[in-house]
């Protein structure tokens, strides 16, 4: 049976055009592409093209892209060179709800002895403004928040607030590994000095990601080794996933109406449905500010995993922020730092679309799924079948 | 994804005995929905006392569904004497075993019957008297220290997974790791006679990768375990630690001390070039 995937914001299928483009770099294109010869050569002139290709889709200059191994890398890269080209700065503004990529080297960070400040959200999981202002310091130097949650989708308002950085003279990075390929990123009139991205979130394979640099920004590398990378990061570079990187950049672009209608509409459907056939769902995240692709539903009295091996009988792929999931005993820290309650937050499941999604897979989930949780809530001790009314709420 | 058995998935998708047992004998909810998982355990004797029929409501995973059903099946036909001796390691091996960070779905299995089996006598649940020692989901130091010796747990990781303690904001590690100490200590001597040379051995191999390496690897340095011979322990340095001139005290003060407390009280640990 063919896997009705509703987790892209984990990782998404390689692109067929994608997969098709970087094979010939496996197999008889095997040569490095810093080597003199032309076998060799051959093979820079494609890694030059994937990096035009990254770059449009970030209307931002080839040279502006370095390749790296994965989002975490871009995210490590970024911060670490910020603090150490401001050899004086050991202040780090963050948010609450940051992949673990940057909230757990914030944590590291902290041990060396770094300040560490982590914007809190709303109950909407909206950024608090008041405070990032108040956030930053003459001794701030970075600011990381992502482009937008992978949890919920929120999208937050990056470059009013990298304008603000730059306003007081502070390097600003974004994690984009969601928002890239979703919605559009232009990096011309942009105040964001540094910008995360992965493949394997955009149709590309997983092993390879991309940081954007501004021109001018002062850099210190990561990995320290060959010339690769313009000295920027060591390592002889990964030519076919990088090859695929490219296409799937190119692809994302030409798709990105798509994504904004088709995938949109599929995800509104989805979400409108359950919310009108399910009692006591709702959703996570501030809906007037998403991402197209994600939505993230709580069902009140019946635990994420339960819900997710249910659907995984009918092939269906999704994911949840409840505890046991999380392989933590405490539910999402996104969900968290929301405030979401437990009776919601132990229940959520997130879905998340891409542009290989149909709407019949979609009419399959919305008519699978009441039953599910139907039959969940019948188990609970906290539902009483019939009336929807909670039995008896323990908080 | 975790690693369920069959049996386990079988019963978290077929669930026997669900719902409430009309004027049941015994009765008890544990757990909480903040916590992330509860159980209503309810059941009812026949004229001979046996347990006719258990029924069962779970919020939680599937492991916590599974082991809840298990466990009605099990008790069903039994006496409330022979269900109170059910232990949460009998109804995770009902269920062909759980994963390791699921143990406290079976431990919560075992809380309701107990707690059913007090109601039905009229004495007060077990697990609400007590000490609290995690705040975060209410654990008592009793259920704690019975959990660990129980089950033979040696780590704070392994009490968080079989009780959830520990889980959340982790401010009660030292009174956990307290009372481990503290239970093991009294379980050791009656099984200090037993030990083997074999025994022996793999023991220290044990402390040496969970207790000893991490903190060594730290700091870029190793140890190597080249031969036990009666209680000398004879080990190479490699790493940070070959050419560390403190690495003498290191073995003395943190290897040594480390594998008499955890292993035998006699060993001595003596550094050899290889």
């Amino acid at each position: 049976m063919n896997p009705i995937y509703l987790d892209n914001n984990a990782t998404s299928r390689v692109a067929p055009e994608v997969l098709e483009a970087m094979l010939p770099y496996l197999q008889e294109f095997y040569g490095n592409p810093s080597s003199m010869h032309t076998f060799g050569g051959q093979v820079g002139r494609k890694v030059r093209r994937a990096r035009e290709q990254v770059a449009n889709l970030l209307s931002a200059a080839p040279e502006e892209i370095i390749f790296t191994s994965c989002g975490t890398e871009s995210d490590n890269t970024a911060i670490r060179s910020a603090l150490a080209t401001n050899p004086g700065k050991r202040h780090i503004v963050t948010t609450r709800v940051e992949h673990p990529a940057v909230l757990s080297l914030g944590a590291r960070l902290a041990q060396e002895g770094c300040r560490v400040t982590e914007i809190p959200v709303d109950a909407e999981g909206r950024l608090n403004m008041v405070q990032y202002a108040k956030s930053l310091t003459p001794d701030t130097a970075i600011v990381s928040v992502m482009w937008a949650n992978n949890e919920t989708g929120v999208i937050f308002p990056v470059e009013e607030m990298a304008a603000q950085a730059r306003n007081r003279g502070i390097l600003f990075h974004t994690d984009a590994v969601q928002a890239v390929g979703k919605i559009p990123i232009d990096m011309r009139n942009s105040s964001i000095d540094m910008l995360s991205l992965s493949g394997h979130k955009l149709h590309a394979p997983k092993g390879v990601g991309a940081l954007y640099v501004r021109k001018g920004t002062r850099f210190s590398p990561f990995l320290i080794g060959g010339h690769q990378e313009k000295g920027r990061r060591g390592g002889t570079e990964n030519v076919p996933s990088i090859i695929a990187l490219g296409l799937a950049c190119d692809l994302a672009g030409q798709k990105m109406t798509r994504e904004n209608t088709f995938v949109k509409f599929l995800r509104d459907k989805l979400e409108n449905t359950l919310l009108e056939k399910v009692p006591r769902c709702r959703v996570n995240g501030d809906r007037s500010s998403r991402l197209p692709n994600t939505s993230n539903i709580s069902f009140e009295f019946v635990e994420g995993e339960a819900i997710l091996l249910r659907l995984d009988e009918y092939a269906i792929c999704a994911s949840s922020g409840s505890a046991c999931t999380s392989g933590s005993l405490q539910p999402s820290h996104v969900l968290r730092a929301m405030g979401v309650p437990f009776t919601m937050a132990h229940g959520s499941i997130r879905f998340s679309l891409s542009i290989y999604n149909t709407e019949q897979e979609i009419d399959f989930v919305i008519d699978t799924m009441p039953g599910i949780i139907e039959n969940l809530r019948a188990l609970s001790p906290y539902w009483e079948v019939g009336d929807a009314v909670c039995a008896r709420v323990v908080e | 994804m975790w690693e369920y058995t069959d049996k386990v998935k079988e019963h978290f998708l077929n669930p026997r005995n669900v719902g409430e047992v009309e004027n049941p004998d015994g009765a008890a909810t544990v757990g909480s929905l903040a916590c992330g998982d509860a159980l209503k355990l309810t059941f009812r004797l026949d004229e001979q006392g046996r347990i006719v029929d258990a029924r069962f409501k779970t919020f939680g995973c599937a492991s916590a569904i599974a082991s809840a059903s298990a466990l009605t099946e099990m008790i069903k036909g039994m006496t409330v004497e022979e269900a109170a001796k059910i232990t949460n390691q009998d109804i995770a091996n009902f269920l062909g075993g759980l994963p390791e960070e699921k143990m406290h779905c079976s431990v919560m299995g075992r809380e309701a019957l107990e707690a059913a089996i007090a109601h039905y006598r009229g004495e007060p649940a077990p697990t609400e008297e007590g000490k609290i020692i995690c705040e975060c989901f209410g654990v008592t130091e009793e259920e704690i220290a019975r959990v660990v010796k129980e089950n033979n747990l040696r780590t704070i990781e392994e009490v968080t997974n079989y009780t959830k303690a520990g889980g959340g904001c982790g401010g009660c590690h030292e009174a956990i790791q307290e009372i481990i100490d503290r239970v093991r200590g009294e379980a050791k001597e009656i099984i200090r006679p037993k030990l083997s040379n074999i025994q022996k051995i793999k023991m220290i191999e044990e402390t040496i990768d969970r207790e000893i390496r991490p903190a060594l690897q730290m700091d870029g340095g190793d140890l190597e375990l080249i031969d036990v011979v009666g209680n000398r322990v004879l080990v190479a340095t490699r790493g940070a630690c070959a050419s560390c001139a403190a690495s003498h005290l290191t073995m003395k003060q943190v290897v040594e001390a480390k594998l008499r407390e955890l292993v035998w009280p006699e060993l001595e640990v003596e550094e050899v070039s290889k």
